[in-house]
């Protein structure tokens, strides 16, 4: 015990001497919690369209208005022709392509129905289905209004749906994301900074003096992970209080839920980056295999898309890393309130992955090769 | 003849085919300078590393301090003082500090490790540089702090691999004038080197070639062995039918 005071007060030295690491641990959640949540806004709110009217009738040009007036689309070209339009999603110009054919009013009005044609950028899927979507309600409502569908005879059976956004009403992708990025913030620091640290005293060959003296296995690595962990919660801490002041987003459920979570989860990630450290001799190795597998943890883990929507083998690898089951945990605590018991299984998946990643990195460090 | 506080007898070590130490068998008193000599590449180090518990070797026995290299590793290591070849305290932390820590976890007494601390930077003539970042040193000061740490908690035996590495001649002799007083206050000082000049220094020497000790005896003998007048003509005579060279 008395070692491993001596060793603490070593690292936090250490820690608050360098003070590029410093200023980067702390101005990193406040940056990345400003940032990304605004960059990374899957709202699609500009859609550039490209309008091709063969038609230039009252009902094209109520059509027109009222896509207009969605405030969701932007109007970049009215073309004389389709193949004119086109050009513009070549160039990037437009992401959607609307044709209003010859004779659309005379045949809505006497046939009643007129085919449409919508053509859509899909480089950017996303994009591309989410305004082809808001085309096709704003087509749709349209229709409802008609005047041959509104005063003429009522179609049989209308199904009317309301529907509703639980836990997130008006389905705002900040609430998604910043939750997302509080876990993203306790990766980096969990898998990255202990890890290079260890792998710099290799470098330097200051571990050697350590390894030649009586420090246990368990001192240093306990030497090494309480320092990152109170860190990370410190970070932890700043990210919340940023989500709060700048999103308003303040976590429905305990807060006492969350910081179990985070400390557990904290410890699984630090064990991760011990492991790494211990596979590694220098820290461009430690970088690349940490960055490699931060890469799966980030991609795979529901931070960005889904985690059900995943082929099943991706949900299993998904489920192997214990970052999906944190960002899981803090959504639904964040956003939905949820407590203790219903998070309990993700609970022991963490406390699961903090004991193997740990006990093997303990088991690996060899103080006598 | 005093305890011996290093045995050996057969001791080697083998990276796959190649026998980096071969077959090594020495006894070291306690108190004793042991000078441990070679051309680079020689096995010096390796036979260091396995000594204080760093690496296994891969056949034969040896106890340090009266432990056993295959099993008590961490016994050994309270009883020796290290310093390496690679410079090893913590450039970002101050003298001080790297006192503080190294002479915490070998376990001096906080109520000591205070006032030892101020003599020991009293000693070294670092008073204004205790607060001063390690980095900041001139490397022949950092090499006697270095020293300095190795021995603060008063091992048994210190281990120095190449200290002098690097260092001018007047630190050179400052530093064997630390290594006496560490031998005086009875402890045992197992060192390598390639500097002949201070084979002549130290109570007996081993030449090392090829992983095999060569000779082993004091200077003075070894000199009228070999019909020479200095230890750099045994070296030579010794060590030019080396096989290996370099590292």
């Amino acid at each position: 015990m008395k070692v491993l005071r001596y060793l603490l007060q070593k690292e936090f030295k250490q820690i608050f001497r360098d003070k590029t690491i410093l200023a980067m641990m702390f101005a990193m959640p406040i940056i990345q919690l400003i940032i990304l949540p605004l960059a990374m806004n899957f709202d699609v709110k500009s859609i550039n369209l490209a309008v091709v009217d063969h038609d230039h009738s009252t009902y094209s040009m109520k059509l027109l208005n009222k896509i207009n007036a969605s405030g969701y689309f932007k109007l970049v070209a009215a073309s004389p022709s389709f193949q004119d339009a086109i050009q513009y999603i070549e160039r990037e110009k437009a992401d959607v392509v609307l044709e209003i054919p010859m004779g659309f009013e005379r045949n809505l009005v006497r046939e009643g129905q007129q085919p449409l044609g919508i053509s859509i950028d899909a480089i950017n899927g996303t994009k591309a289905a989410i305004g082809g979507n808001y085309l096709l309600s704003v087509i749709g409502d349209f229709n409802q209004q008609i005047p041959i569908n509104a005063t003429g005879f009522k179609p049989m059976g209308v199904i009317d749906l309301t529907w509703s956004n639980w836990f997130n009403p008006l389905a705002e992708y900040k609430y998604y994301i910043v939750p997302a990025v509080l876990v993203l913030l306790l990766t980096l620091i969990g898998g990255f900074m202990a890890a290079l640290n260890i792998v710099r005293e290799k470098e330097v060959g200051t571990i050697e003096q350590i390894n030649v003296t009586p420090i246990t296995k368990l001192e240093f690595i306990s030497g090494k992970l309480i320092p990152f962990w109170v860190v990370g919660m410190i970070v932890f801490t700043l990210g919340l209080t940023v989500a709060y002041i700048v999103y308003g987003i303040w976590p429905v459920g305990s807060f006492l839920t969350i910081y179990i979570f985070a400390g557990t989860y904290l410890v699984a990630l630090l064990g991760f980056g011990l492991l790494v450290s211990t596979y590694t001799e220098n820290q461009l190795q430690a970088m690349f295999v940490a960055f490699f597998f931060m890469m799966i943890f980030m991609l795979m883990s529901g931070l960005f898309t889904a985690v059900d929507s995943m082929p099943g083998w991706a949900r299993v690898i998904a489920n192997l890393t214990p970052v999906t089951h944190f960002i899981k945990v803090i959504r639904m605590v964040v956003l939905k309130g949820s407590g203790f018991a219903d998070v309990k299984w993700e609970f022991l998946y963490l406390v699961l992955f903090a004991c193997i990643l740990n006990g093997w990195a303990v088991y690996n460090y060899r103080k006598t090769s | 003849m005093a305890d011996k506080v290093i045995t050996c007898k057969n001791l080697t070590k083998k990276f796959g085919d190649f026998y980096a130490v071969h077959n090594i068998s020495f006894d070291v008193s306690q108190g004793e300078i042991f000078g441990f000599l070679g051309a680079n590449g020689a096995g010096k180090t390796t036979a260091m590393r396995i000594l204080c518990g760093l690496s296994y070797p891969t056949s034969g026995e040896a106890s340090v301090a009266g432990f056993d290299v295959y099993t008590q590793q961490e016994r050994i290591k309270q009883n020796i003082g290290y310093m390496s070849q690679k410079f090893s305290l913590y450039e970002n932390l101050t003298v001080l500090e790297n006192i503080t820590f190294f002479g915490g976890v070998y376990g001096v007494p906080a109520a000591q490790l205070k006032e030892r601390s101020r003599q020991l930077i009293a000693k070294l003539g670092l008073t204004n540089e205790a607060k001063k970042l390690v980095a900041s040193l001139p490397l022949g000061w950092k090499q006697k702090l270095a020293f300095s740490v190795a021995i603060f908690h008063e091992p048994k035996i210190v281990f120095l691999d190449e200290p002098t590495g690097g260092v001018d001649p007047v630190t050179r002799r400052q530093f064997w004038d630390m290594i006496y007083e560490a031998a005086a206050n009875g402890i045992t000082v197992f060192v390598t080197t390639h500097y002949m000049d201070e084979a002549e220094y130290c109570d007996r020497v081993t030449i090392m070639v090829d992983g095999k000790v060569e000779a082993l005896d004091s200077p003075g003998n070894l000199k009228s062995r070999f019909d020479v007048t200095s230890m750099d003509e045994v070296f030579y005579r010794l060590a030019r039918n080396a096989v290996r060279s370099g590292d």
